[in-house]
């Protein structure tokens, strides 16, 4: 165990006016402390530069305040990149560590600087990288293939957005004052209750992750609602797109799950602020409690977090086949019946706690049942391509590393299903390289395929396919180099979150490893580049049809991008693949008729709450209780004013219609469609 | 015909097309009868220790369950038929999923406690 | 309908909506504030897991047996369902587009719930005042937070319930004031569906 003293980040005596914030509370770490100082003057020059050019009119009323999907939804995507980059940095801080702590080096991070570095890293990747992300896609996408001019609550969508934004936001400040948890991504009591995390780490978690979960839970809502409610005439159930049946179920798990999480993280708040018993080793509380419960929750989330990418590769498996999607009937029931079976697996994160082998061999067998349907999908996406005309553009590049990353890792969770076999594995590298084998395989790849598969609907150019296929070549080779060494070293019998290493026949897998987070390193930047240049060539990437890659579903029957209100009249569903039925029909585009369109209208309220929610959880988090009450009263206040506004739409005018659909007209007969 | 499909017919649209369902003084006066009668019975049971300790849970629990789907219909307009069926169709998945999550709890934490938590036996206080 | 992009008859498959029936304005509210009141019965179904799991362990304290007045839950639960039929004649009220009743009636279930209130905040206090403090065992903090967290529902309840009469004197009954004279009807009424639980599981079963 480590010696190391910790040093505080809490005030010796805390004031009624700072709480517990002192001086103390800056960076004592000089890597710490020069990320700082680089980040401020970063940030200024940030600020600067969008003064300079006098964007913060056009930020407000065009981004922060909107209630267009289409714009919530690339907002999220731009939050999940640049959480990305932080959740890297944190990734490559670790593989740099652990390939240099052997032979008596301790490395360059002591215990409890390393300790918060894979606690941010997990809680970054998991909350404000991939659910931005797919929250972000769905957003975008699925009012626009169920012929739909917006959500069901646009105005609760704006607000969902800041308050994940919030949470981020939390975290992120937590580098510089005070400091993270150090407890693991998912905190488990005793140790990240108050008397052994006394510190404000855990406040900070516990407040990111509630405002953040507000967000996700309404946007859960949100989506349900949507897609019950608001499809074009003619879609029933059963016609809808993939991607909207894997969206739908995702969210019915959002909705069902998150609540967990918070009345979870609830009653660690009150344990760690009011002394409650819930999870302490005395006067009767459990902490095998807290981990009971925040895997319910803990199991649906990575099923949240692969049911969209499995619904991505359904849409671009059969759009670059050129083949209708084998089995739909089938890929429907097989993403129910992983939706229901998620939560009667939720044991198998911790068969080695002790419930004895009739509860253990109970969540073995469902575990193993569930990797069936999963299974299923996969034949299915198969014989779509099965004698289809191929396209290996960009998307359908990252959908086959998809099927055969994500396989692999498929199997050694059936693997680890296995009670007696996971007593050997649990909490070792192989279970490490495990779910990054499912998650980066599954969804991150999903997502560039979904990136480069909508970029062009978004924002009318193309991705540059050079620098797509250099970020792909060094991504794909890249995650294999630095994750198979991982799991030798599980099985060979190494912990997870090890800071130093004694024995040195080790090293030589953690050096590969090293070297394959290198080559991810420059498969980012490659995708970063990629993402400047199509910007610099937006005029010679440009495709004005709408429908770049022969697509089968309704996104692809409006503009690129789409207007503001989508479709100027409501599509009428005869078909699955409605708008491939459209074309073989030869329907055209109508030119007249058309009328006033009803559109919610933009509002700060969203902002203005979750900035309130910012300075709250802050308060709470240092104990600074008068600003805390003030948070709370003034939240209360500004959701009870929001609600006295009753004027929240506008419409757009037959005539703004009109000659918005002329040009599109223009433009479509221009492209010779 | 029951009370549920009733409703479902007397469902009210606004001026606006807003399905909110039709409420009478009938529904409320039995909702609210009903609703007295099945309180005051588990509370009787258990004030007055009538029956046995089991047979009364066992009474006050089916009584608590009654009672609820009393709310439901008469107090909420809970219907087959209401907002297009999702009503109910989301009302049944809360409960297999709570029920799941509360029995999966229950016998995953008395596992648990049995192997894990601390004993008083003779035989414990031999360990090393 | 007339189809304006294919030829021939009246039978030609029509691909766009060109006499569009827009869906009402609101016409989501009431499913989304239901899946919303779905979501919050999962909170409330941990807090009863919790209390199931951990509502035997009394820390060699007080137990249920020993701070639990059944009378005074027979009046709360008594007070809460009073409530729940003002409520209902408030909906009535609203039916019959009659807002004066509304706002009586809205204003009488207030008074109820306000009354709930007052006698949960003297049964905590004395609990408290007699040492049964949420940290004396995960008993007490299962009850407490169990209990409480109903209470504190209760409590926003109100809240929107003076809100909401203040914004039916300004607007009167609109459509949005009836869609949210309808949600927190089910809000209402959720609360009390939940309180049968609690008084049932809670204090009833405590008390065998």
């Amino acid at each position: 165990m480590s010696t190391d003293a910790v040093p505080s980040t809490s005030a010796a005596e805390p004031t009624f006016l700072f709480g517990k914030l002192g001086w103390n509370s800056l960076p004592h770490d000089p890597i710490v402390l020069s990320t700082m100082v680089v980040v401020i003057i970063g940030g200024i020059g940030l600020l600067a530069l969008v003064t300079r050019y006098k964007l913060w009119g056009y930020l407000w009323k065009e981004w922060f305040t909107t209630v267009d999907h289409k714009k919530i939804g690339i907002m999220y995507m731009i939050l999940g990149l640049v959480m990305f980059l932080r959740g890297f940095a944190d990734a490559i801080m670790m593989r740099l560590q652990q390939v240099m702590a052997f032979g008596g080096s301790e490395g360059y991070l002591n215990a409890h600087h390393y300790d918060q570095i894979f606690t941010a890293h997990g809680v970054i990747m998991i909350f404000f990288v991939a659910m931005p992300f797919i929250t972000g896609l769905m957003n975008y996408v699925v009012p626009l293939q169920i012929g739909a001019r917006d959500v069901s609550f646009p105005f609760l969508n704006n607000f969902s957005f800041w308050m994940t934004t919030s949470g981020a936001v939390l975290t992120m400040a937590s580098l510089f004052v005070g400091e993270f948890a150090a407890t693991g991504w998912l905190a488990y009591p005793p140790l990240s209750g108050i008397a052994y995390s006394p510190s404000v780490g855990v406040d900070y978690y516990i407040w990111a992750l509630q405002i953040a979960g507000v967000g996700t839970t309404l946007s859960g809502i949100n989506l349900i609602v949507t897609i019950l409610k608001m499809r074009a005439p003619g879609m029933g159930l059963m016609k809808m797109p993939v991607f909207t049946w894997t969206s739908l179920c995702a969210n019915i798990l959002i909705v069902a799950s998150f609540p967990v999480l918070t009345a979870v993280l609830a009653l660690l708040t009150l344990d760690r602020y009011v002394g409650t018993n819930f999870f302490t080793n005395d006067f009767g509380g459990s902490s095998m409690m807290y981990v009971n419960l925040i895997w319910i929750w803990g199991h649906p989330e990575v099923y949240i977090l692969i049911l969209p990418l499995f619904g991505v590769f359904s849409e671009v498996t059969s759009t670059f086949s050129g083949k209708k999607l084998f089995g739909y009937t089938s890929m429907v029931y097989a993403t129910v019946v992983i939706t229901i079976l998620s939560y009667v697996v939720w044991l198998h994160h911790f068969f080695t706690m002790g419930s004895g082998a009739s509860v253990n061999s109970f969540f073995g067998i469902t575990t193993m049942v569930i990797s069936i349907p999963t299974g299923a999908k996969l034949f299915n996406w198969l014989f779509t391509m099965y004698r289809g005309r191929i396209r290996y553009e960009l998307p359908m590049m990252w959908t086959v590393a998809f099927m055969l990353t994500f396989t692999i890792g498929g199997m050694t969770g059936v693997l680890l299903a296995v009670p007696p076999a996971d007593f050997v594995l649990h909490n070792s590298l192989f279970l490490i390289a495990h779910f990054h084998n499912v998650i980066i395989g599954g969804v991150l790849f999903g997502i560039f395929a979904a990136i480069n598969y909508w970029w062009p609907k978004a924002f009318g150019f193309k991705l540059d396919p050079f620098w797509g296929k250099v970020s792909f070549w060094c991504w794909v080779p890249g995650f294999w180099v630095a994750f198979m060494p991982l799991y030798v070293l599980g099985l060979m019998g190494v912990t997870r979150r090890m800071r130093v290493f004694d024995d040195p026949s080790l090293q030589i897998w953690f050096a590969i490893a090293a070297v394959g987070a290198l080559m991810i390193a420059a498969g980012i930047a490659a995708m970063l580049i990629q993402f400047a240049v199509s910007i610099w060539k937006r005029e010679a990437l440009a495709e004005t049809t709408g429908d770049p890659w022969n697509g089968r579903t309704l996104e692809w029957a409006t503009s690129s991008p789409p207007p503001d209100y989508n479709f100027a009249f409501t599509p009428r569903i005869h078909a699955l693949d409605a708008w491939y039925d459209m074309k073989a029909a030869g329907v055209e585009h109508p030119a007249e008729g058309f009328k006033d369109i009803h559109m919610p209208s933009n509002t700060g309220a969203g902002v203005i709450l979750a900035g309130i929610s910012t300075v709250a959880g802050f308060a709470l988090v240092w104990h600074i209780w008068w600003l805390a009450g003030l948070g709370m009263v003034g939240l209360i206040g500004a959701a009870i004013a929001h609600t006295f506004n009753y004027k929240r739409d506008f419409h757009i005018p037959a005539s703004q219609v009109a000659e918005t659909e002329k040009a599109r007209l223009g433009q479509l007969q221009a492209a010779g469609a | 015909m029951s009370a549920a499909t009733t409703h479902a017919e007397q469902a009210e649209h606004d001026a606006h097309g807003i399905e909110i369902p039709h409420a009478s003084y009938r529904d409320y006066t039995i909702g609210f009868v009903l609703s007295v009668i099945l309180t005051a019975i588990p509370f009787g049971l258990v004030m007055t220790g009538t029956l046995s300790p089991a047979v009364t849970a066992v009474t006050i629990l089916g009584l608590a369950v009654v009672q609820i789907v009393v709310h439901m219909i008469y107090f909420l307009h809970m219907s087959p038929k209401a907002e297009g069926g999702w009503s109910i169709t989301s009302l049944i998945f809360t409960i297999i999923v709570v029920g799941i999550m509360l029995s999966g709890s229950l016998w995953v934490m008395s596992h648990l406690n049995a192997n894990m938590m601390p004993q008083a036996h003779e035989e414990t206080s031999q360990i090393p | 309908m007339s189809s304006i992009t294919l030829p021939a008859g009246d039978d030609a498959p029509v691909y766009y909506e060109i006499d569009e029936h827009p869906h009402p304005e609101g016409h989501s509210t009431l499913l989304g504030f239901w899946i919303y009141l779905m979501s919050d019965c999962l909170i409330f179904a941990i807090l009863f897991a919790c209390y199931a799991v951990l509502g035997g362990n009394f820390a060699a304290g007080p137990g249920p047996k020993d701070l639990f007045d059944l009378t005074l839950i027979a009046l709360n639960t008594a007070m809460l369902l009073f409530s729940s039929i003002t409520y209902g004649f408030a909906m009535i009220a609203m039916q019959n587009r009659n807002l004066r009743h509304v706002q009586m009636w809205l204003a009488v279930t207030g008074l109820f719930g306000a009354a709930f209130l007052a006698i949960e905040l003297y049964e905590f206090s004395h609990l408290i005042h007699i040492g049964a403090t949420p940290q004396r065992s995960a008993f007490l903090s299962a009850f407490f937070t169990l209990v409480g967290t109903h209470g504190l529902h209760v409590t926003f309840g109100l809240i929107w319930l003076v809100t909401l009469i203040v914004q039916l004197g300004r607007h009167g009954l609109n459509p949005a004031n009836q869609r949210r004279v309808a949600c927190l009807s089910l809000f209402w009424h959720f609360l009390d569906v939940i309180w049968i639980g609690v008084f049932t599981f809670v204090y009833l079963m405590g008390m065998l």
